[in-house]
Parts: C-alpha cells; sequence; structure tokens
C-alpha cells in the first residue's frame, strides 16, 4: 500500500467512526464534538486531494463558526439527555437496511458512472488557490455576490426569529 | 493515487449515515447536525471528482455549499430556538402541532 492510500484509509476511518458516533451519542454535545471529527477528518481528506483552499475553509468555517454556533446553542438551550420516545424496533431495521441500501445505489451508481473519469485521473500536482480565486472573480462573480445577499438576509431572519417578543 | 471511486463510496456511506441519523435521532439538534453531515459527505464528492477531471468548478461549489450552510445554521438555530422557547423541549416528537 502506497502511502496516500494508508492516509486515505485513517481519514476515512476516522471519518466514518466520527459519523457513527454522531448517532450513538445520547447528548447533543457529544454528538457536535462528533461531527467536528468528521469535519477535520474531511478536511484532511481534501488535503490529500489537493484542495487546500478547501480545506482551510473547512476548518475554519465548519470546524469552526458553524459548530461554534451549535455548541453555543446546545449550552443556551441547555439541552439535556435525549429522551427516548416511541421509535419502534420493528421500524428500525427494515430503516437500517434502506438507509444501506441508499448509500450502496448512490455509491454504485456514481462509481458506475465515473469509470470514465477513472482513466483520465489527473496527477492533482495544480495549486488550487489562484484557479479558484479566478473562477470566483471572474465566471462566477455574480453568484458570489448574490451570496452576499443570501447572508444578509440569513443574518435578518436569524436576528427577527431569536429576538425576544415585546409583550 | 487513490482512486475517485474510494471517495465516492466513502462520501456515499457518510450520507447514509446521515439520513439515518435525521430519521432516527429526536433531538432537534442533533437531526440538524445530520443535515450538516449530508452537506459534507456532498462536499466530499464534489472535491473528488474536481480532482478527477482537472477541473476546478467543483471546488468553487464547494465554497458555495459552505456558504449557504453557514446561512442555513444561522437561520437554522433561530429556529430551534424559537421552538425551545415556545414549547419548551427539543424533542421532534413533542411538536406535533399540525399532527392530526
Amino acid at each position: 500500500m502506497t502511502a496516500p492510500l494508508v492516509v486515505f484509509f485513517l481519514l476515512a476511518a476516522l471519518a466514518v467512526i466520527g459519523a457513527v458516533s454522531l448517532i450513538l451519542q445520547k447528548h447533543p454535545i457529544h454528538s457536535a464534538l462528533s461531527l467536528i471529527v468528521v469535519m477535520i477528518a474531511l478536511a484532511g481528506l481534501y488535503l490529500l486531494l489537493g484542495a487546500e483552499f478547501v480545506a482551510a475553509v473547512q476548518i475554519i468555517v465548519y470546524g469552526g463558526a458553524i459548530m461554534v454556533l451549535f455548541v453555543f446553542v446546545i449550552m443556551l438551550l441547555n439541552a439535556g439527555v435525549e429522551e427516548h420516545t416511541s421509535i419502534s424496533k420493528m421500524a428500525g431495521a427494515p430503516g437500517l437496511l434502506l438507509v444501506v441500501a441508499l448509500a450502496g445505489l448512490v455509491a454504485a451508481t456514481i462509481v458506475r458512472s465515473s469509470d470514465s473519469i477513472e482513466t483520465t485521473l489527473q496527477t492533482g500536482e495544480m495549486s488550487s488557490t489562484p484557479g479558484i480565486s479566478n473562477m470566483i472573480f471572474k465566471d462566477f462573480v455574480y453568484p458570489f455576490e448574490l451570496t452576499s445577499f443570501l447572508i444578509l438576509v440569513a443574518v435578518l431572519g436569524a436576528t427577527v426569529l431569536a429576538q425576544r417578543e415585546k409583550s | 493515487m487513490v482512486p475517485t471511486s474510494y471517495y465516492v463510496i466513502l462520501s456515499a456511506i457518510l450520507f447514509g449515515l446521515g439520513v439515518f441519523a435525521f430519521i432516527f435521532k429526536r433531538n432537534i439538534i442533533t437531526i440538524f447536525m445530520s443535515i450538516e453531515l449530508m452537506l459534507n459527505a456532498v462536499n466530499l464528492a464534489f472535491v473528488a471528482f474536481s480532482q478527477a477531471l482537472g477541473k476546478l468548478d467543483g471546488q468553487v461549489f464547494v465554497l458555495f455549499v459552505i456558504v449557504v450552510a453557514a446561512a442555513e445554521a444561522a437561520v437554522g438555530l433561530g429556529i430551534i430556538i424559537l421552538i425551545a422557547r415556545n414549547r419548551q423541549t427539543l424533542n421532534v416528537e413533542r411538536v406535533d402541532l399540525l399532527k392530526l
């Protein structure tokens, strides 16, 4: 096994373990910490794929900002251990099977359609950050500007939703 | 060199786990986190194909997905705070006002 393959399997195992832990943990704060593990592992995979900028953004925005927001809300609401209400065991087993089938179907479909891509596999030596900045500010400049409106609307919406009503 | 299909399979596994958590968890915050997990799985597929094709479009799309996820997290958590304040619970089973 080559070194990139070993690193891939380590990071992939870390990501899957984190995702399973997100499901198994009873307390939301433990689930949030598991999700941070998944995001750090994914950032490592992006580095392995030669996408340095996306890896940095993944850690800063996802692992930093968004997860801090989650942890903040969990603590603000004083969320306790998840109470267990009526999830029937009969529905659970077929549900698990269906989820496995879904993942298998998605993987099979995409892998089959990506067979043609495999032959033209690039060596991943290109430095991606200058190329990304070129694309964002030339080809995708209007969508990029529109996202600032999206953020503005989101900020206003969150403020309106979360403010205490005046009585 | 790691084959692209490995990344795609990992992406599908993570997406499946996200769907599972979305369906089976009862805490509304954890359900919201499972949505983020699914978004991350899709991002991984985007970056893998971007590298396989030697084009950067996929990585730019990932940046847009991250921006939308941040906006979604802000609004979604605002809604969660509102639900917690009005119904004093985070359990989705107890937020059943529309249920007949």
